[in-house]
């Protein structure tokens, strides 16, 4: 049941459908930037107000909603967004990937590979991926509207020139469908390559910036790069010491005050999954893991 | 010698609110060749230089481009991708402030090299060759490829701005008072490179100054302007040494001999 | 006989001095001449009598008032008093040279280069035009040490003769000669009259001021003399 005295998951339906609007028109143009009416809602810009109108949006009584911040379901943002929409739109959530239905994330895609029958949506906080090269907005738009991404390339460049090779490990732009630049929020480079032809529908709202746009089902996604220094999604180079995969993308914790650390999934999900099913990591048993084991 | 213009101007004509910058300007210039346009501040010189680049708009008259088809097109009827391709690959604009034609926070590399990305290049050692070339061709030393421009003197950073345009191999060059702000023995510097590189690379160019010995050493012909007006045309020296019209006089007459 | 390289014909220039409430000055009035291939035509007359005004009218350098300028350029006449200014360019590159009493300095360019920017001009690549350079160079004797630096520091006699050595490097069909020798010492004067004669040789048709009557008639065909306008009224 929702919250009596609110519309069905917190937007009124004039909202909704304008927010609907824009997404079919992005979903239309994968990579391009609508802007839309962003709205107030009830917590700060920055805390995820665009990807919770573009949730409020396509949620329905029957959806399964998961939330996660970094990859983790159990973050202040994360549990706060969840039983946001627990009240407000009366939905089952869950913690498990295969299960939902939508999935709204801030920084991570989730390990789990996503199906036909599931929405992903990003938070942004800055949608223009020209943005840090390129202040003006009619500068940024015109170059969108002519493909003109020389410009993108040389930020590129410049970090080959620095380190020897691109260093940028998040929010590492993407060329959508041949056509748009796209940032893909500051999500890692680690998970560019799932975004790639994705069955699932992508949907991203900046709440702030009032932009939204879409990557559909099956769409190219490519990150950019040069020939002779081709794109390489970072990782690092350990395995979990809970679960032991060495596939996921793991955070490094300091665990203690003399230095001590420990890599783990940063997909508590993936985690959670992998342990109950029998693997064991380096530090398995430790206090991170949580009361389960 | 080709017989046919590169560019064609024709009655071009920019108004600001009343006053009017441009009065119908035409000129003519063809391959290989260096046009001096100048007058004194005000004469509207700049305003038609920008209205030939497209940075101004015009209020009447056009601007008549020669593609490498042999296709005179007029550039108000392009297509904008069209036009910012070529002003990207074929033409090149030089402005009086470097700041106004650098990025100032991206490596000479990165500033050289973005005309060679915007046209497609995406081989990072190829444009890293090229832009190091480019750096030893207009004097500065390849070991500062990858510090910014803001650590580079005036005429460093005006020299890499002609690098950053040139790298593309335009066929026609537009400089907005290239020389202008910089030191007398710096002004040589440049002037002789400007000069020698526009002759080995067969360019055309648009050259706006208020400096006479400038015009001498760089062009072919020049235009007198004086109240958005062209009052006098003609092969360079015969301009400045035979001038006709009373502005041109004045102008000739008023250069300090040093 | 040949036919004319070049052919004056009326020719008449005044000034308007527009900064002088516009006063008007005439100085050439129905100027005819005609030059031949192999001939060399000294202008004579006193100071002020539009020797150098003629000279600078038969390069494009004065715009002509009335009158015909015929320059047999590429097998056909150009008229310089109507031709346009690409045109005038052109006929420069490759068929009249001029070389005047100074030298216009480019700042930064080497001696060396800037004799062998014509040859270069003309087509001729950089170093088979720089040798040539360097032979004209020695052959007036500008000491090697001067070749690649620019002459802006150079003395009057050594600035005359990298201006000579530039004027004589490709071989104009027709040359304007305005005071070659005015600041050399004997020894390069004859160089200079070497110079003149051997362009005679090939067949050049060559119109000359010489102020020094020894010069004048070692290269001098003939005279052509030039009348104030004043005296002639």
């Amino acid at each position: 049941m929702s919250l009596p005295g609110y519309n069905f998951a917190y937007l009124d339906e004039q909202t909704k459908r304008m927010i609907r609007r824009a997404l079919l028109k992005a979903v239309a143009i994968p990579g391009y930037q609508v802007p839309f009416a962003s709205r107030e809602m009830p917590l700060a810009y920055g805390w995820g107000t665009g990807g919770m109108q573009v949730t409020a949006a396509v949620i329905g009584p029957h959806d399964v909603l998961k939330v996660i911040d970094q990859g983790a379901d159990d973050t202040t943002n994360a549990v706060s967004i969840r039983r946001f929409f627990a009240l407000t739109a009366g939905v089952r959530t869950t913690e498990r990937t295969a299960e939902a239905t939508i999935i709204q994330t801030r920084h991570r895609i989730p390990e789990t590979p996503l199906t036909a029958a599931q929405i992903l949506v990003y938070q942004v906080p800055q949608p223009e991926p020209l943005r840090k090269l390129e202040p003006r907005e009619t500068e940024t738009r015109r170059m969108h509207a002519l493909a003109d991404y020389g410009l993108m390339h040389v930020k590129l460049y410049e970090d080959i020139a620095r380190h020897g090779r691109i260093t940028l490990s998040y929010d590492y732009p993407v060329l959508v469908n041949g056509r748009h630049v796209m940032a893909p929020s500051p999500i890692p480079s680690f998970d560019n390559p799932k975004m790639h032809r994705s069955p699932a529908l992508q949907l991203f709202g900046a709440g702030r910036e009032k932009r939204i746009y879409a990557v559909p089902p099956y769409t190219s996604v490519e990150s950019l790069a040069f020939e002779d220094h081709p794109f390489h999604p970072w990782k690092a180079n350990e395995a979990c010491g809970l679960c032991g995969a060495t596939d996921s993308y793991l955070d490094e914790v300091v665990v203690d005050d003399r230095g001590g650390r420990l890599f783990v999934c940063s997909d508590t999900d993936h985690c959670t999954t992998r342990r109950a099913a029998g693997h064991r990591g380096a530090a398995a048993g430790h206090a991170l893991a949580g009361a389960g084991e | 010698m080709s017989d046919a213009p590169l560019l064609s101007v024709r009655e071009l004509t920019v108004r600001f609110g009343r006053t009017l910058a441009v009065d119908r300007a035409s000129f003519e210039l063809w391959p290989g060749e260096v046009l001096a346009i100048v007058g004194e501040s005000g004469s509207g010189k700049t305003s038609l230089l920008r209205a030939v680049h497209g940075d101004l708009p015009a209020d009447g008259g056009c601007v008549q481009y020669r593609l490498d088809d042999g296709a005179l097109v007029a550039l108000d009827e392009l297509p904008e991708p069209m036009r910012r391709q070529l002003a990207r690959t074929q033409w090149g604009f030089v402005h009086q402030n470097p700041r106004d034609g650098l990025r100032m926070a991206i490596s000479a590399g990165g500033n050289v090299g973005e005309r060679l990305m915007a046209a497609g290049a995406r081989h990072w050692g190829r444009i890293r060759a090229e832009a190091t070339e480019w750096l030893r061709r207009v004097e500065i030393d390849p070991a500062r490829i990858d510090d910014p421009p803001r650590t580079y003197s005036g005429g460093m950073q005006q020299r890499l701005q002609i690098a950053r345009v040139l790298v593309t191999r335009p066929r026609l060059v537009l400089m907005d008072e290239p020389t202008g702000g910089l030191d007398v023995s710096v002004q040589a510097r440049l002037l002789d490179l400007i000069r020698r590189l526009v002759s080995d690379l067969g360019l055309s160019a648009v050259i706006v100054t208020h400096d006479l010995a400038v015009a001498r050493l760089l062009a072919d012909r020049m235009l007198v302007m004086q109240g958005g007006r062209i009052v006098e045309a003609g092969l360079t020296d015969q301009v400045l040494d035979d001038p006709q019209h009373p502005y041109s006089q004045l102008l000739v007459s008023s250069v300090l001999q040093a | 006989m040949s036919e004319p390289l070049l052919a004056v014909e009326g020719l008449s220039k005044e000034f308007t001095l527009h900064l002088q409430g516009g006063v008007r000055l005439p100085v050439l009035r129905g100027v005819s001449l005609t030059v031949r291939a192999g001939e060399c035509v000294a202008l004579t007359g006193p100071s002020g009598a539009g020797k150098s005004t003629l000279m600078r009218a038969l390069y494009g350098n004065y715009l002509p008032g009335r009158g015909r300028i015929l320059v047999r350029h590429h097998g056909r006449l150009v008229d310089l008093a109507a031709a346009s200014p690409r045109e005038i360019v052109a006929v420069r590159r490759e068929t009249v040279g001029y070389v005047s009493q100074f030298l216009r300095v480019i700042p930064r360019v080497p001696a060396r280069a800037i004799v062998a920017e014509p040859l270069r001009a003309a087509g001729m690549d950089a170093a088979a035009s720089e040798r040539e350079a360097e032979r004209l160079l020695a052959r007036l004797n500008l000491p090697q040490r001067l070749w690649s630096l620019p002459p802006a520091t150079f003395s009057g006699g050594e600035q005359q003769r990298v201006n000579l050595a530039r004027g004589f490097a490709f071989p104009y069909p027709v040359m304007l000669v305005d005071e070659p020798t005015a600041s050399l010492d004997p020894a390069n004067a004859e160089v200079a009259v070497g110079l003149i004669q051997e362009a005679k040789a090939r067949g050049a048709a060559i119109v000359g001021i010489f102020h020094d009557a020894d010069v004048r008639r070692a290269v001098a065909t003939r005279e052509h003399p030039v009348v104030p306008l004043a005296a002639a009224a």
